[in-house]
């Protein structure tokens, strides 16, 4: 059995809403699969499971914020065996609930008893054969529903048996209209909506960054690198690549910045409060530019991916951080994070690392300048990467080892 | 196809990349990337846009030529009548 809870997406967060649920009691859900949608300051993320099975019990209903680590659900793990018969559950009754304190976790369960223990699991298909039971809803509440636009699937039912009142529409619909993602909206209020989360996104990047700044005694290293041959082998490979396929040179970045992690695995670490816990899997954030702020999800696994892989999930995480549908695994997984300001123009960045990371990767554009090689005085496309990290974590003579470890990787870029 | 044509079928490109541009606005002689406030990445999704609605290939080398809006037509005018 595993607990689903609000996970972590950010140094920052405190809290997140539940916006909806993907799944009901009885669905059976994979590794990877969107099991709700969370709203938080960077947005709404859909959260991803991280273990195959069954989901057995809900406990947080859409509208409700909790705190991170609120248990969210419970999911019965493929590998356990069937649950024992138990005595049939009512559903808990919510007139019980409506005492002067309010319940932040309401639960319901699924009503029909469980199968006896002789029988086989139920198939996957568990949500047709026990069908999460609907309270009954009053047919004026019913109408009301209809008119405010409202799921009574959705609606948190305070009558006698968990019935649903006019009321509880009525609680519901304000509190949808509150969730910037639930109803459709005038033009104006969307931009108030979009000015809102921008603030907020603002704020939690803000609380982060002092945070980072307060805690982390940060030392940075720059160095130059020759992009000619990584240049060079890119027109090429892209030259005999359909359109839909080319490169960018930012998957050259992301793919040294990685193998360079296998070299220098101590900048590959979360710290945990009180020293820095090495991961066995990379995974590169890479900072993305959006509306209101900056968001850096990880690809997973940076390492083990080819070019093509990496443009391919690098295009899509860009699409899901500008048009929604990021997932809690990518905001809650990232080892490092790259930062790479090419196409402002910019000759370096010196960043601020993201907690709990213990380094930053920033890289300026590749331009043309002036290069002294071999006695000789060139014209070559190079580029100036820096390391931003943390010293309790390690020290110039590593980052420095890590930093020239990009740069040679970069200059065998058919290795890549 | 027409000049008019083609122009709309770059400005719809360009919608689909930054939605929020509004091109009626657009000038056409200066860099799309500097009026629109779009990336790397943004720039090669409308390459790739225009080579889907148009059916055109455009090399890489090409993408020089696509910097403004009034490159993008010229250039794909030509390419169009090839």
């Amino acid at each position: 059995m595993s607990d689903l809870v609000m996970p972590s997406l950010g140094a920052d967060m405190e809290a997140g809403t539940l916006v909806r649920w993907r799944k009901q009691p009885g669905d059976a859900v994979k590794r990877g699969d969107v099991i709700a949608e969370v709203e938080t300051d960077k947005g709404v993320i859909d959260i991803d499971v991280f273990a195959s099975g069954v989901l057995e019990e809900i406990f947080v209903t859409p509208g409700n914020r909790v705190p991170v680590g609120t248990r969210l659900a419970k999911i019965r793990d493929l590998a356990e065996s069937m649950p024992p018969p138990a005595l049939p559950r009512e559903p808990v009754s919510e007139a019980t609930a409506s005492t002067p304190a309010p319940q932040p976790t309401p639960r319901f369960s699924v009503v029909p008893p469980p199968p006896p223990a002789s029988s086989l699991p139920p198939p996957p298909s568990a949500a047709t054969s026990a069908p999460l039971a609907r309270p009954a809803i009053s047919p004026a509440a019913r109408r009301l529903a209809q008119e405010r636009n409202v799921d009574p699937a959705l609606v948190h039912g305070t009558g006698p048996h968990g019935a649903i009142t006019r009321d509880d529409v009525e609680r519901a619909a304000t509190q949808h209209a509150a969730l910037p993602t639930a109803t459709p909206d005038s033009a104006p209020q969307k931009q108030v909506v979009a000015d809102e989360r921008a603030l907020r996104m603002r704020n939690a990047i803000a609380a982060a960054m002092a945070k980072s700044k307060r805690e982390i005694p940060h030392y940075y290293l720059s160095h130059t690198i020759d992009m000619q041959p990584a240049m060079n082998w890119l027109a090429e490979e892209n030259s005999q690549r359909p359109i839909a396929e080319r490169l960018l040179y930012g998957v050259l970045l992301l793919k040294a910045v990685a193998l360079a992690l296998r070299e220098v695995p101590e900048l590959n670490a979360l710290w945990d409060g009180k020293r820095a816990v090495p991961q066995s899997g990379i995974h590169v954030g890479v900072a993305i530019s959006i509306r209101g702020g900056l968001i850096a999800p990880a690809i997973h696994n940076t390492d083990q991916r080819t070019l093509s892989d990496l443009m391919q999930s690098f295009r899509d995480l860009v699409m899901r951080a500008r048009s929604g549908g990021l997932r809690s695994s990518e905001l809650a997984e990232p080892t490092i994070t790259v930062t790479s300001l090419g196409d402002t123009g910019v000759e370096s960045v010196y960043g601020v690392i993201y907690p709990p990371q213990v380094a930053l990767v920033g890289f300026g554009k590749v331009a043309e300048r002036p290069w002294a090689m071999n006695g000789g005085l060139f014209a070559r496309q190079v580029m100036t990467a820096t390391l931003a990290a943390d010293h309790r974590v390690s020290d110039g003579h590593r980052g420095g080892i890590f930093l020239n470890a990009i740069a040679r990787l970069l200059q065998a870029p058919d290795k890549l | 196809m027409t000049r008019d044509e083609i122009r709309k079928h770059v400005l719809d490109s360009l919608v689909s990349v930054a939605p929020e541009a509004d091109v009626a606005s657009l000038s056409g002689n200066v860099s799309l990337r500097e009026q629109l406030d779009i990336d790397s990445m943004d720039f090669l999704n409308f390459v790739i846009a225009i080579h889907e609605s148009l059916q055109v290939e455009i090399p890489e080398r090409d993408y020089a030529k696509l910097i403004t809006l009034q490159g993008c037509v010229d250039y794909l005018a030509a390419r169009i009548k090839d």
